[in-house]
């Protein structure tokens, strides 16, 4: 092993080897994104940065996060899973139903019935995938509109209000454990697990694999439908999950909620450097995505811009963004020709 | 060129200064018809309506392929021409494109024998008609049958050059490899074990039929054949990829019926496929992950890895290869192919194999990585490991076997035993020759 090619020279100034540390990260570009962001946004209004503002920023994409890591999952294995607000939908006006007509059922239990409708159908959408041989953007289009549909039946067309859910559901997202809301801390324990999760366990390992060349990873025998179907119970788990957290924390359930939201997810995901083509990304990446898109929505009102201007901004920051992540990586494909070729 | 200094800024800059390049996979627009692909980028326009001519170029198509005395249809669709016709295709666009200099990367590589002919029958044409022609090729036979004058070009440095009338195969081999010939098979005494893989009558509906052969500990089973024959896909089934349509397989005298690759590598088999970068290597993973991903069963407790066995296991196979690399972390797309190979080399060797199945595991990488892998195949060999080797290269095939089952298509036409082994005899077996004899 040549280990004097990657060592660097000691007497490289500390700033110039942290730069060189980011630059090498997808994410970086998207770090410094943020940092530029803030100073305008800071300057306007100082209170940006303030502990409460940073905790409702937190709150909310604390949501966003869980489902960008169920999305993160699917792309990374090259699909996509647009079920996201569906499932949310489903999940989220059933909890809130089973909340209404039995308001002692523990809040544990609601959650638990979100997490298990959201297995359920992020298992059909496995199954047609993964045994049905349907491309995902196919498969997830149909049962998007299906389950959306499963809602408007189960809920025969209502909604359920604030006032017919118990405080103890509605209220535990702002419940605080060492300072911090249950809902950030739902999003720290998904983050971990996943975390972990996608880095040092062999089912993860396998994912980065498919995503990465499938036929390699069949020709060493790793189960391509198994982890196909695996991936898309992941997505809709945590899909399920944020759906029962999504009607307690804004305390009510709707049939049109989380309408378009597998777009937020989908961006959170490109923009923490996930490749759309499968095989490379991150946990931290995703989240930063998150944070980023979260900090937008939460500055653009700060700043005074009229309502009807934001979605505009929103994308063009977005694609901006975006647009700096491909010229950063088309330099670091073009460093490393140079590097292959000095070999 | 011509005297002038030019600084192309794309390949349609070139193509405009006369310079057309033919590549090794032809990239061609597989839907579109043949007229269509060798006007793409410089369509005809009908002189009075500016509007695109498509009589004019069907017609100017007729004549090129009348020019190359090609029996191609102007209309067919381009993913309905074999291989060979496809280069023939880009071929007829070069000359469309009035080309003075034609450069053809590795063209023979998917052609059969009948098709080279054809294409260098072309080449002379195009030679004769004064344009200069730059025929990239690692095949000796080729480089002595149509060039003139060589170039050697070792590891992306000039070595040397001359004309061909005045050289021999040696003088360029000794220019490619740096060192003598001699030391480019490494065969050492086999010692030739039990018999522990028995092949008989496998087949697969429209690729193979029959094959029977069996193979020992030791040995290096040598499998010739052109492109077309069907070896590729007798170990693709033996591995489990495939399903065989009939036949039986039998490990140490026990029928075997893999369901997939993860039951053919817990018997022991390990499997270097055919295209590295398809097959082979996941170029988004590192060095490491990509040679740990065979074993994550023993490597692996209750599903959760354990970095720091992977590194151990990363840098004793990686180091055994001599992967040049500037660190086990780095994405294997960083790597040059002939170190891509050897992260599969190494990927399989950790897996301890009884049987190592190695497909075409020197096409396309540089002469000095061949000479490593021919040396670390024998030294398997001479561990104990059995040995099958899909090779299209004669001498490799010819240097490194222990005994040859020759194939042509989808038919064992030989089996030759190390004494027997002889260029000709391969090779007429490989063209079917024999085979036509047994059924007189």
């Amino acid at each position: 092993m040549r280990e004097s090619q990657v060592k660097r020279t000691p007497s490289e100034p500390l700033l110039q080897r942290i730069v060189k540390i980011l630059l090498d990260r997808r994410e970086a570009s998207l770090v410094i994104l943020l940092a530029i962001m803030l100073v305008p946004i800071v300057a306007r209004s100082p209170q940006f940065l303030s502990l409460d503002n940073i905790n409702r920023i937190l709150n909310d994409i604390s949501i966003l996060s869980i489902v960008a890591i169920g999305e993160f999952f699917v792309i990374l294995s090259n699909g996509i899973d647009l079920t996201v607000g569906s499932i949310i939908a489903f999940s989220g006006m059933a909890s809130g139903m089973l909340n209404e007509a039995y308001p002692n059922v523990p809040v544990v239990l609601i959650l638990l019935l979100g997490i298990g409708i959201g297995a359920a159908m992020g298992s059909l959408n496995g199954l047609l995938v993964a045994y049905g041989k349907i491309p995902p953007i196919i498969t997830t289009l149909g049962t998007m509109s299906i389950y959306r549909g499963m809602t408007f039946v189960l809920s025969k067309g209502t909604w359920v209000t604030a006032h017919e859910m118990t405080t103890t559901f509605i209220g535990f997202p702002r419940r605080t454990f060492l300072g911090i809301s249950a809902l950030i801390w739902m999003a720290v324990i998904v983050i971990a697990l996943t975390y972990y999760f996608s880095r040092h366990t062999r089912p993860g390992r396998e994912i980065y694999a498919i995503g990465g060349n499938a036929t390699a990873a069949k020709f060493v025998g790793v189960n391509e439908k198994r982890t196909r179907f695996m991936v898309f119970v992941i997505s809709g788990t945590l899909f399920g999950f944020a759906g029962s957290l999504w009607t307690a924390r804004y305390a009510s359930a709707v049939n049109e909620m989380a309408t378009g939201f597998e777009m937020q997810a989908v961006a959170a995901c490109v923009l923490g450097g996930v490749n759309f083509a499968g095989g490379a990304g991150a946990i931290p990446g995703v989240v930063l995505g998150a944070l980023f898109l979260g900090v937008l929505n939460n500055a653009l009102p700060v700043v005074y811009l009229s309502t009807f201007y934001q979605t505009l901004v929103q994308g063009m920051v977005v694609l901006l963004a975006l647009i700096i992540n491909t010229v950063v990586d088309q330099r670091k494909t073009r460093k490393l020709l140079a590097q292959r070729r000095a070999r | 060129m011509e005297g002038r200094e030019l600084a192309f800024k794309n390949a349609l800059d070139a193509q405009h200064a006369g310079i057309v390049a033919i590549h090794q996979e032809a990239s061609m627009f597989l839907e579109l018809s043949v007229t269509e692909n060798i006007f793409m980028g410089h369509h005809l326009r009908h002189p009075k309506t500016k509007r695109l001519d498509g009589k004019g170029m069907r017609e100017r198509t007729r004549e090129l392929l009348d020019q190359l005395e090609l029996s191609i249809d102007g209309d067919t669709l381009v993913k309905n021409l074999s291989v060979a016709q496809r280069h023939m295709v880009e071929i007829a666009k070069a000359l469309s494109l009035h080309a003075k200099i034609v450069i053809m990367d590795e063209p023979t590589s998917a052609l059969t024998t009948r098709e080279v002919e054809d294409l260098y029958r072309i080449v002379r044409q195009l030679r004769a008609e004064g344009r200069a022609i730059i025929f990239i090729s690692h095949k000796f036979e080729e480089i002595f049958q149509i060039c003139d004058y060589f170039t050697v070009l070792r590891d992306g440095q000039y070595i040397g050059e001359g004309f061909i009338k005045d050289t021999t195969t040696d003088r360029i081999i000794r220019m490619m490899i740096g060192r003598n010939i001699d030391h480019m098979f490494p065969k050492k005494d086999p010692k030739i074990g039990e018999e522990i893989l028995t092949v008989e009558n496998l087949s697969q509906l429209g690729a193979f039929q029959d094959v029977s052969f069996s193979l020992h500990k030791g040995e290096i089973l040598g499998f010739f054949g052109l492109v077309g024959a069907g070896r590729s896909e007798v170990m693709r089934t033996i591995f489990g990829i495939d399903r065989r349509s009939g036949g039986t397989v039998r490990i140490d005298g026990k029928p075997f019926v893999p369901k997939g690759p993860h039951e053919a590598m817990a018997k022991g088999i390990g499997f270097v496929p055919e295209d590295r970068q398809r097959q082979g290597v996941i170029l988004s993973m590192s060095i490491g992950n990509n040679i740990t991903i065979v074993q994550l069963d023993s490597l692996c407790k209750m599903g959760i890895t354990n970095a720091k066995r992977e590194l151990e296991v990363t840098r004793t196979y990686g180091e055994k290869m001599e992967i040049k690399a500037a660190g086990w972390h780095v994405d294997a797309d960083t790597l040059s192919g002939g170190n891509q190979q050897k992260v599969v080399l190494a990927k399989w060797i950790g897996t301890n194999p009884r049987i190592l199945i190695l497909d075409e595991p020197t096409k396309g990488i540089d002469v000095a990585t061949k000479a490593a892998v021919h040396e670390f195949v024998s030294e398997m060999a001479s561990q104990g490991i059995a040995v099958m080797l899909v090779s299209s290269e004669l001498p490799e095939i010819l240097g490194m076997s222990d005994r040859v089952v020759v194939m042509h298509e989808g038919d064992v036409t030989a089996i030759f035993e190390r004494e027997e082994l002889q260029e000709e005899a391969i090779m007429r077996a490989a063209l079917g020759e024999t085979k036509e004899a047994r059924r007189a």
